[in-house]
């Protein structure tokens, strides 16, 4: 085990009955990481966050969380770690000072230690005026970080987080960033599952699961360069027809509309935009621009995505 | 792997949170309260074993000094109220087969004739059976007043060989409900203690915030005791309750230590409530847990505690069966405590049963639950 890993994983598995939920996934995350674990809805996030977390049991594979095994140490683990589980499991009838106290009590928070952390919690989910607040009552985005406030009263070395940011404002997502970036400036490893391709710009390092499998991983630089085509923008009247003619030419992989443009992913830009531009012309459209643009994290992930469905067809829906 | 041990800090914030969820939820505690007083209510008025009056029809074919002395015997007795006079077999069919009377006599044309004789007169008892449990007690008394008569017209000139002098000890009354409401207490407390419990650890699984308590350090033991700790103190408050209603609204005589069944009843409470946690490790929904807390307390406590019907009447292998229901024990010690005053010594092997099936539940519960999902 390597000191400098929080978690190492490796050909981690878990079925449930015939269905394979997470197949052989092998990863380290470094301490002091914000480590994203994307992927679309039903790829296996969870279940792996739950196994790293002692609450789910491998069906095969190793796993090490803070240097302890998660086949055999699940109780040690849970001491070493906060977990914020997908439904910000706060309890509804106790007020946000009820939970919080309730939480400091289940992690042993010293009595010394309680009103300091009490006080860091109400602070940071911007919820001192509401300490005696039903947590029914509140909104989505105090519900979130007041459930990361009570997961973290303990200052675990290492935090895990399922979809902390799902069904809550932009505005929230934007600032529970903030704050997990904080956490990690002060040594935290955070582990962080999120459907959101665009919030992987926030994470030191990524893994795309699909389906169980992980099919990228590395820096969010590292995974852009991944994508082995270019992406064209193309600025033109009538793009909703253009669309429709450039996916019948056979001449794109796959083309979007993108804001008041198209974005195609072509096998290179160099040939790819002489050959769009005067396709587009011969078809009546008056093309204004089309150039180059650097891929979004979410281009590649659906570009990856439909690479491993074009590979693996079994195992696409429909 | 290394356990550590129980937590108080961990406890005590388990227990301080089940209690603020129950304060914030006044409609489940009026329940608690509403409930052992409803079910007293209905049950103790609606059950009775004693019979008040029988009506008795008549049919004197002799019409004689002796035959009416003979029925008033029956109207002194207190039991029995002459409903009227009838003048064939037809109508005692009719009066029995209509349910307007519990019996019918029927006095021979020569009822008279014969005791002047010194022959011994028939008469006839006609009985509806169809309700056996009175029958068999109107029979009963119908004997009993028919050897007084006896006896009187012998002048009592012999001697018996024995006189018996019968003597009820605890309830020289026979009052039924005496017996019923100690053990209603206990028939209601073991339905109650489970139902309270069964919920909780299902609503947890069902709301979602189970998977965050499992993720913490918690012990199980510490949660199942954190969920008890309340419903005990309820728990406790309802036994009392459910006490004092029987002494003051049921008249029924409380005699032995009020601190022996404080006692009795937390060792009952703790098995109970272990049970409620049971069900609701195995039952995941709040819905099958509470039904399945109701079938296993209420009908065994109802029929097989020995409640209503003596254990020692059932066939050998209910009887065998009945040592697995926990408020078998309970029934026996309300009742010994309300109207024998007995000492803990005199009830050691219910006592030994009762905290014995608390530990075996509470074990059943710790070992039942994971702290996995699944």
């Amino acid at each position: 085990m390597n000191r400098e890993n929080a978690v190492e994983v490796k050909d981690l598995t878990r079925t449930f009955g015939s269905f394979v939920a997470v197949d052989r996934l092998t990863l380290e995350v470094g301490r002091g990481t914000v480590f994203g674990f994307l992927g679309p809805n039903g790829a296996g996030k969870s279940t792996t966050i739950r196994m790293l977390c002692g609450l789910l049991l491998p069906t095969s594979g190793e796993g090490r969380v803070a240097g302890l095994d998660v086949m055999t140490e699940s109780e040690a683990i849970k001491r070493s770690i906060g977990y914020m589980s997908q439904k910000f499991s706060l309890y509804d009838d106790l007020t946000v000072e009820e939970n919080i106290d309730f939480y400091a009590g289940l992690y042993s928070v010293p009595k010394d230690r309680r009103q300091e952390r009490k006080a860091w919690v109400l602070e940071m989910a911007g919820l001192a005026d509401k300490r005696r607040t039903l947590t029914r009552t509140l909104a989505g985005g105090w519900k979130q970080r007041l459930a990361l406030g009570c997961a973290v009263q303990h200052e675990p070395p290492i935090l895990f987080l399922d979809e902390p940011t799902s069904g809550v404002d932009p505005l929230s997502r934007r600032r529970f960033w903030d704050l997990i970036a904080q956490m990690a400036r002060r040594g935290t490893t955070v582990f962080v599952t999120t459907h959101y391709m665009e919030e992987a710009e926030y994470c030191d390092e990524l893994a795309l699961i699909y389906r169980g499998k992980m099919i990228a991983r590395g820096t969010p630089h590292e995974v852009k360069v991944l994508l082995p085509d270019d992406i064209l923008e193309i600025r033109v009247e009538r793009p909703f027809e253009a669309l429709e003619r450039l996916e019948a030419s056979g001449l794109v992989r796959e083309v979007a509309l993108f804001g008041g443009a198209l974005h195609a992913v072509v096998g290179e830009a160099g040939t790819g935009a002489p050959a769009l531009a005067r396709f587009l012309e011969e078809q009546g459209f008056v093309v204004e621009a089309i150039q180059p643009v650097p891929p979004s994290l979410e281009d590649v992930f659906v570009s990856l995505i439909e690479l491993e469905d074009r590979r693996n067809p079994a195992g696409a829906e429909e | 792997m290394n356990r550590p041990a129980l937590s108080w800090i961990r406890l005590a914030a388990l227990v301080r949170k089940e209690f603020i969820h129950i304060s914030r939820d006044p409609r489940s505690l009026a329940m608690a309260f509403l409930m052992p007083m409803i079910l007293l209510i209905l049950f103790g008025y609606a059950i009775s074993m004693d019979i008040k009056t029988l009506d008795l029809a008549v049919y004197d074919q002799d019409k004689s000094a002796a035959s009416r002395q003979y029925v008033e015997g029956y109207q002194a007795s207190g039991y029995f109220r002459v409903a009227g006079s009838i003048e064939d077999y037809a109508s005692a069919r009719a009066q029995l087969d209509r349910g307007q009377v519990h019996l019918a006599l029927v006095i021979p044309s020569h009822f008279a004739r014969d005791l002047e004789q010194g022959r011994s007169p028939k008469v006839q008892v006609i009985a509806d059976g169809t309700d056996a449990n009175t029958a068999t007690i109107a029979l009963g008394y119908a004997e009993a007043v028919t050897n007084r008569f006896s006896t009187v017209r012998q002048h009592a000139t012999i001697e018996l060989a024995v006189d018996n002098r019968v003597r009820v000890w605890y309830n020289p009354d026979l009052k039924s409900r005496w017996f019923i409401i100690p053990g209603l207490i206990a028939v209601i407390m073991s339905v109650i203690t489970a139902l309270l419990t069964s919920l909780t650890v299902s609503r947890e699984w069902e709301s979602g915030t189970m998977e965050q308590l499992i993720a913490t350090p918690v012990q199980p033991i510490e949660l199942f005791l954190g969920k008890m700790a309340p419903y005990f103190v309820i728990g406790v408050a309802d036994v009392l309750f459910s006490v004092a209603m029987g002494v003051w609204v049921f008249g029924v005589p409380l005699r032995g230590s009020f601190l022996f069944l404080l006692g009795v009843s937390s060792m009952f409470l703790v098995g109970g409530l272990s049970l409620g946690i049971l069900i609701s490790t195995v039952a995941k929904s709040q819905l099958v847990a509470s039904q399945l807390a109701m079938i296993l307390t209420f009908l065994p406590a109802f029929l097989l505690s020995g409640f209503l019907y003596s254990i020692d009447n059932m066939p050998r292998f209910l009887q065998v069966a009945t040592h697995v229901v926990q408020s078998r024990y309970f029934v026996d010690v309300l009742k010994a405590i309300f109207l024998k005053a007995s000492p803990p010594r005199f009830l050691a092997e219910d006592l030994a049963f009762l905290g014995l099936f608390a530990v075996v539940v509470f074990v059943a519960a710790l070992r039942k639950f994971k702290k996995k999902l699944t």
